[in-house]
């Protein structure tokens, strides 16, 4: 017997819903399995890394916490990917931005007033887009590849936060620790009052909500999916490749800024030499989890910050290394990404053997 | 080949019969009851087939016939879903192409699958199963390939040669196997007539040695000058057979569309000419790729009321035209002019904006995104020329509906459900949409690239007819396109473009084939380097 692969005449609509499902699903049976080499009851272990977290509040308050920056990275990221932009460089971009947002708190800790927080975020939104914008440059005039320039940045964005925090940036008074001054109140986003979250969620849902009614209702979104699945038609239509391509780096670029700020000013306050624990990545898998569609991305970030928490949740009361988070967060993009194949094709399983194809032309 | 068996005329109820009277000793092919089902679509339905040794065979049938299904069969590439293959007498089982060429059946493609940056020889070599020393199969070459008058030079590089040379290439690759059986697939329609001329006696003096061709083709001119035998496919069965020779184009044409075909004429009704709406101006652009064409000082006056005709084959810059026209390739400003505003530089939204429609040649992936429905297809073109498709900015999915439904009636564009994906539809009805789409605007100036490429007869003369009927209504129309019969039919004036050179646009009744052809051959060079 034969399994084939039968091109749809359409995208399935089913399929483009069920997909993300199945990856959850097929994630799940991996993970218990790894849990089961492992020597662990792969049931506890499953129970323990994706449901607990969601059942105490203090876990589930840091579920959130950590699904923000995911959701406004991908938000961004998905302009990219449906422009047919390969921005992997988004870790950079949240770095860079945190590190704009924290000039102001750390090179003038005395401009205290209404205007420093949201100066902060004008300042990340267009640190991040600056450093997204390199690549979109190289990209629309040498033609080199984005997806190797906007990684190689990550590094480059890393070690500068580096430097910055062990050298010029370090707090006189800070008994040599490489860390930043706190940041005053001023400077510091503040929380939803009643509870534990900060502001950051709430401006996060409302950019995807903004960026979903772009992308589905404007002649914009309609230009970036265009130019997605057809450059060629895409320039018939108009609109030009190089622009989008500019626009596309500096929209997740400012968006992945906003959320370094956000992160540095809200949960961290001060600059530290790690400020993220791989959310510029993390928030790829995010992005395609959801469909690249804002609402979507929202519940898939929710899911990948259940991997941070799970991943600690299990190393603490299993002792599984917490890598095991980054393990199921890889299978998850690889099983997402194998899923979507069935929104255009059908699987078939033949019987008899079959033909030789139409690949074997001369 | 005998004449008595060739022109036996049967039906479907009786094909059996005519199979049974065309079988003999000669025959090299029997194909009985072939099928072939891809999905719900049945795209061969009971297939009978013979083909004699030395015989000519011409199969026919409209887009989306069945007759590539068929000939993919033959050929290995597709395996059938019933019936049975007999190969001179003894049933087959053609897993895959390589077994078809150990029968002794060789294809040659539509498209070429010819590398350009290698030489002649080693595009040669890399499709022979033993290709031995390069220098003796370079003899091989030069002795096959001057002996059947395709003469070939072994040591040249394929992006340097014309299209129709790189035919040869295909044709003489194919005989170097010695085959008993070659398929060709529209072999003419990259060539000039002198070249198809020189093809025909090619394939007639195969013929005379005892190889059989199968030969499909849309032009049925050819077909009645040069095949013995005909079959005719429609909706995947077989409908006809009969002796070419003794019929008339037209009635090859409604055999294979089963109903009459409305004929086009330009000159049915005679322009009335008025202001110039283009005008091109030593219109010149460097070749951006090394594989592509340069224009070169390439000067047109196009007027309302006409409809001008560029003739080619294809790859002579045609593409890069309609570029340069429709604004995707920018230029100098002054070398392209619509309504006395020069307008090189500008993009092609501006040029839509001055009441300029393009149609590309190139359907899906150019003129419309395969994965996006009607509706949105539409917003594509037509997302700034006022047509209430987008105000502030959003788009309106109910206008964009409503101009797909009006669309989709007046062109008689035929769909499985209402406003689906732009891939799904049939090449026929895709056309029929994007050029439909741009008709619906009445534009003052229509650019279309191959018009009706790959669309039936029964289309093809609805597209032509709204052509002609834009043009009488005022508009300035220009058709490039390949197809010289359809030239002929709905061109006021014809200019023929050749690696980048265009001749003067002459009135079609001062032009005839014979001098078409000529400037397809170089002609349009000369003219052009003069100019």
């Amino acid at each position: 017997m034969r399994v084939e692969l039968v091109k749809r005449k359409e995208h399935s609509r089913k399929m483009a819903l069920l997909s993300p499902l199945i990856a959850v699903g097929l994630t799940a049976i991996a993970a218990g399995i790894i849990f089961s080499i492992s020597g662990h009851n792969p049931l506890s272990g499953l129970y323990k890394f994706f449901i607990e977290p969601l059942t105490q509040e203090w876990s589930f308050n840091a579920t959130i916490a950590k699904a923000t920056p995911l959701i406004l990275i991908a938000c961004g990221l998905s302009v990219c990917y449906l422009s047919n932009n390969w921005n992997i460089g988004a870790e950079g971009q949240f770095i860079v931005g945190a590190l704009f947002g924290s000039a102001l708190p750390i090179l003038m800790p005395d401009f205290e007033n209404a205007a420093t927080l949201p100066l902060m975020m004008v300042f990340g939104v267009i640190g991040g887009a600056l450093w997204a914008l390199i690549p979109a440059v190289l990209k629309t005039r040498f033609n080199t590849n984005e997806i190797l320039t906007s990684l190689m940045l990550v590094y480059v964005a890393s070690l500068l936060l580096d430097y910055l925090v062990r050298g010029p940036w370090r707090d006189p008074g800070g008994y040599n620790f490489p860390e930043s001054a706190m940041f005053s109140d001023a400077a510091t986003l503040s929380t939803i009052p009643g509870t534990s979250l900060s502001f950051a969620a709430p401006i996060t849902v409302t950019v995807a909500i903004v960026l979903a009614v772009i992308l589905g209702k404007t002649l914009k979104g309609f230009e970036i999916r265009v130019m997605g699945e057809s450059p060629r038609a895409g320039s018939f239509a108009g609109f030009s490749a190089k622009k989008l391509t500019l626009f596309s780096f500096a929209t997740a670029g400012g968006l992945a800024g906003l959320a370094g700020t956000m992160e540095v000013s809200g949960a961290l306050n001060q600059l530290l030499p790690t400020i993220s624990p791989g959310y510029g990545f993390t928030a790829i898998i995010v992005a395609f989890l959801g469909r690249l569609n804002p609402f979507g991305i929202i519940v898939a970030g929710f899911v990948l910050a259940l991997s941070y928490i799970g991943g600690e949740a299990v190393q603490s009361a299993m002792g599984v290394s917490n890598k095991i988070a980054s393990v199921i967060q890889g299978l998850l993009l690889f099983f997402v990404l194998a899923c979507d194949t069935l929104i255009l094709y059908r699987i078939r399983f033949v019987g008899r053997r079959g033909s030789a194809g139409e690949a074997s032309h001369v | 080949m005998g004449d008595g068996v060739a022109e036996t005329v049967t039906t479907t109820g009786d094909a059996g019969a005519g199979r049974q009277g065309r079988s003999g000793k000669d025959t090299l092919l029997d194909a009985r009851g072939l099928t072939k089902r891809f999905g719900d679509i049945l795209a061969n339905d009971r297939v009978d087939l013979v083909i004699n040794r030395g015989e000519i065979h011409a199969l026919l049938g409209e887009n989306g016939a069945g007759k590539s299904t068929l000939v993919k069969m033959f050929y290995g590439s597709l395996e059938p879903d019933g019936g049975e293959i007999l190969w001179q007498g003894n049933r087959v089982d053609i897993g895959n192409p390589a077994a078809a060429r150990d029968l002794g059946i060789g294809m040659v493609f539509q498209h070429f699958s010819l590398f350009e940056a290698l030489s002649v020889v080693e595009n040669i070599a890399l499709a022979l199963p033993n290709p031995g020393r390069m220098s003796e199969l370079s003899n091989r070459i030069q002795t096959v390939s001057r002996d059947y008058g395709l003469p070939l030079n072994p040591e040249d590089i394929v992006a340097d040669l014309p299209v129709g040379i790189r035919q040869r290439i295909e044709i003489v690759r194919c005989l170097l196997q010695e085959p008993q059986l070659i398929i060709m697939d529209e072999p003419t329609s990259v060539l000039t007539p002198q070249e198809a001329d020189l093809l025909f006696l090619t394939l007639e003096r195969l013929a005379k040695e005892g190889c059989a061709v199968l030969y499909i083709s849309h032009r049925l001119e050819e077909v009645k000058r040069i095949c013995h035998h005909a079959t005719i496919l429609r909706h995947g069965q077989v409908v006809r057979e009969c002796d070419p020779t003794k019929e008339t184009p037209a009635s090859l044409a409604s055999m294979m569309v089963g109903a009459d075909v409305a004929s086009v004429s330009a000159s049915a009704q005679k322009p009335v000419i008025g202001e110039p709406r283009l005008a091109l101006k030593n219109l010149s652009a460097k070749a951006a790729t090394p594989f592509a064409t340069a224009l070169n000082n390439v000067s047109l006056d196009l007027r309302a009321g006409e409809v001008v005709a560029i003739a080619g084959v294809a790859g002579n810059g045609q593409g890069e035209l309609f570029d340069a026209i429709s604004g995707e390739m920018p230029v100098a400003a002054d070398m392209v002019v619509l309504d006395g505003k020069p307008c090189g530089n500008r993009n092609i939204t501006w040029r839509r904006r001055q009441n300029a429609a393009f149609v590309p040649e190139e359907r899906l992936g150019h003129g419309a995104v395969p994965g996006m429905k009607l509706s949105q297809n539409i917003v594509l073109t037509r997302h700034s020329t006022g047509d209430k498709l987008v105000s502030a900015a959003f788009v309106s999915t109910a206008n964009a509906g409503k101009m797909e439904q009006r669309i989709k009636k007046i062109y008689d564009v035929r769909m499985s459900h209402d406003d689906p994906e732009a891939r799904s539809l049939s090449g026929g009805n895709l056309q029929k949409f994007v050029v439909g789409r741009e008709l619906d605007r009445k534009p003052g100036v229509l650019i279309v690239n191959q018009p009706t490429w790959g669309v039936d007869a029964g289309a093809a003369a609805l597209i032509r007819q709204a052509l002609i009927d834009l043009a009488r209504s005022g508009s300035a129309v220009l058709v490039i396109s390949q197809d010289l019969d359809e030239i002929f039919e709905i061109a006021d004036r014809i200019a023929v473009i050749s690696r980048g050179y265009l001749s003067a646009a002459e009135p079609t009744d001062d032009m005839n084939r014979e001098r078409v052809g000529l400037l397809m051959a170089g002609g349009a060079e000369a003219q052009g380097e003069v100019a």
